[in-house]
């Protein structure tokens, strides 16, 4: 770790996508950080105290002050590091990014879980939904590299997660989750995204989140059929 | 110059009206487009195609959905009494406790409204407990954004009209003065703010709407085998 000279502690779980997304964007803001890792499920006295509503990670602390919910976190750390912007300038494009964000967060995280927690024909439905809602998201990159354009930004780290969790969830459930002829441009998006050496870096071992999900995997399911 | 503001909304949309609210307190000229929800007119469908909802801002022809992106981009567009704290940890902590207003207040009270037996008991205890948080940021002020109505104010305040409605419906009580004292003056002092007071949807008709909305819930629960 690089100590904490900007004053920020991370916590964070090694399996989160969400304190994935945090990460780089204090990465691509140079931002040195604590991070410190909550063994979950037991939950620290310092989480506890400092996000006592949702009791959950990401938290990050900067000066004393902390905060949780990663997009809100993100946002904070565009604003108070000023350099590498995240979001566009223009708040047309800022909201745009927003709406995406938004969208990404509620109609695809939930759909691609469903496909992973659930069997039959709830599980077949969920993978439809996922597969027709990253359609609709792929409009969202207006065929630019990435979603910020000529280089990643804000809507890139939000939603670039997906990619990595789908190709795992869709080996562990079975399911089809990134079809390549649906939607070839985010495919090939995620693709990019995804070997990009500050994104790379950050991803957790991919053999140790593949036996989590499998773990994972198997305890959903099993309470889906009883 | 020639600016042209419309709002898309409906006549009784929550959603819509915290834009209403936004833009009456910046003082922006716009034009209401009201929708009948039943029967969506192309231009809806088209300015919002993903979601097929309301609030649409469409600001020189270009299309904004989704009620916090929306604020947050009258915000940045009309710099004219801020919604949103000038202080990033300010603003931030302003972004986490609107999207707990909507993730957890909101949706808790509607099931409580909503639901019946168990399931409503339920609502009421988790409705409790996330007015507990909101009574505790109160912390004295008048309002959550300070001496004036800011963007939670905003967020919030379907709470100050729409509350009593669903307490007079069910009859039960949602926010016990008692209990929460700080929120229950928040929401007097709320609903007779001026701008507040005067862009609010009929009482009477609000009554019809949801204990319409309640009856078919309540018909639609008890014709299927759950």
């Amino acid at each position: 770790m690089a100590g904490n000279g900007d004053g920020v502690t991370l916590l964070g779980y090694w399996a989160s996508p969400y304190a994935l997304r945090v990460k780089w964007a204090l990465k691509l803001k140079e931002v040195h950080y604590e991070y410190m890792e909550e063994h979950l499920p037991d939950k620290s006295p310092m989480l506890l105290q400092y996000n006592p509503v949702y009791k959950k990670i990401p938290v990050i602390v900067h000066k004393g002050k902390p905060l949780a919910e990663s997009l809100v976190i993100i946002e904070y750390i565009d604003e108070v590091w000023k350099h590498n912007p995240l979001l566009p300038q223009d708040p047309y494009h800022r909201a745009k990014a927003r709406f995406w964000a938004k969208f990404a967060d509620e109609k695809c995280v939930p759909a691609m879980f469903r496909a992973f927690s659930k069997v039959g024909e709830e599980q077949v439905q969920a993978a439809k939904e996922l597969r027709e809602n990253l359609k609709i998201l792929e409009s969202a990159l207006e065929g630019k590299q990435y979603f910020g354009g000529e280089s990643i930004g804000f809507l890139d780290i939000v939603v670039g997660w997906i990619g990595c969790w789908a190709r795992m969830t869709e080996e562990v459930a079975g399911v089809n989750m990134i079809d390549a002829d649906m939607i070839p441009l985010l495919s090939l998006w995620f693709q990019k995204f995804l070997e990009l050496p500050i994104i790379k870096e950050c991803l957790p071992p991919q053999d140790k989140l593949l036996a989590h999900t499998k773990e994972f995997h198997k305890m959903l399911t099993m309470a889906a059929l009883t | 110059m020639g600016e042209e503001v419309k709002l898309f909304r409906s006549w009784s949309s929550p959603f819509a009206l915290r834009i209403v609210w936004a833009l009456e307190i910046k003082g922006i000229e716009y034009e209401a487009v009201f929708e009948d929800l039943s029967n969506k007119s192309p231009l809806l469908l088209q300015y919002n195609p993903v979601h097929k909802k309301v609030p649409i801002l469409v600001h020189n022809g270009r299309p904004i959905a989704e009620s916090f992106v929306i604020l947050e981009y009258i915000d940045e567009t009309w710099k004219q009494v801020p919604l949103l704290p000038e202080d990033p940890y300010e603003r931030a902590m302003a972004r986490f406790w609107a999207k707990f207003c909507d993730d957890k207040v909101l949706t808790s009270i509607w099931s409580a409204f909503i639901k019946q037996g168990k399931e409503q008991e339920e609502a009421l205890v988790a409705a409790a407990e996330n007015l507990k948080f909101l009574e505790k940021e109160m912390k004295g002020k008048k309002f959550f954004g300070g001496e004036r109505i800011g963007y939670v104010d905003i967020v919030l305040g379907w709470l100050a009209n729409l509350v009593s409605i669903f307490e007079e419906i069910v009859g039960l009580k949602i926010v016990d003065e008692g209990k929460f004292p700080l929120l229950y003056s928040w929401m007097q002092d709320f609903a007779e703010a001026p701008i507040i007071r005067d862009n609010c949807p009929p009482r009477d008709k609000m009554i019809v709407k949801f204990q319409a909305l309640l009856d078919a819930a309540i018909a639609s629960s008890s014709s299927s085998s759950k």
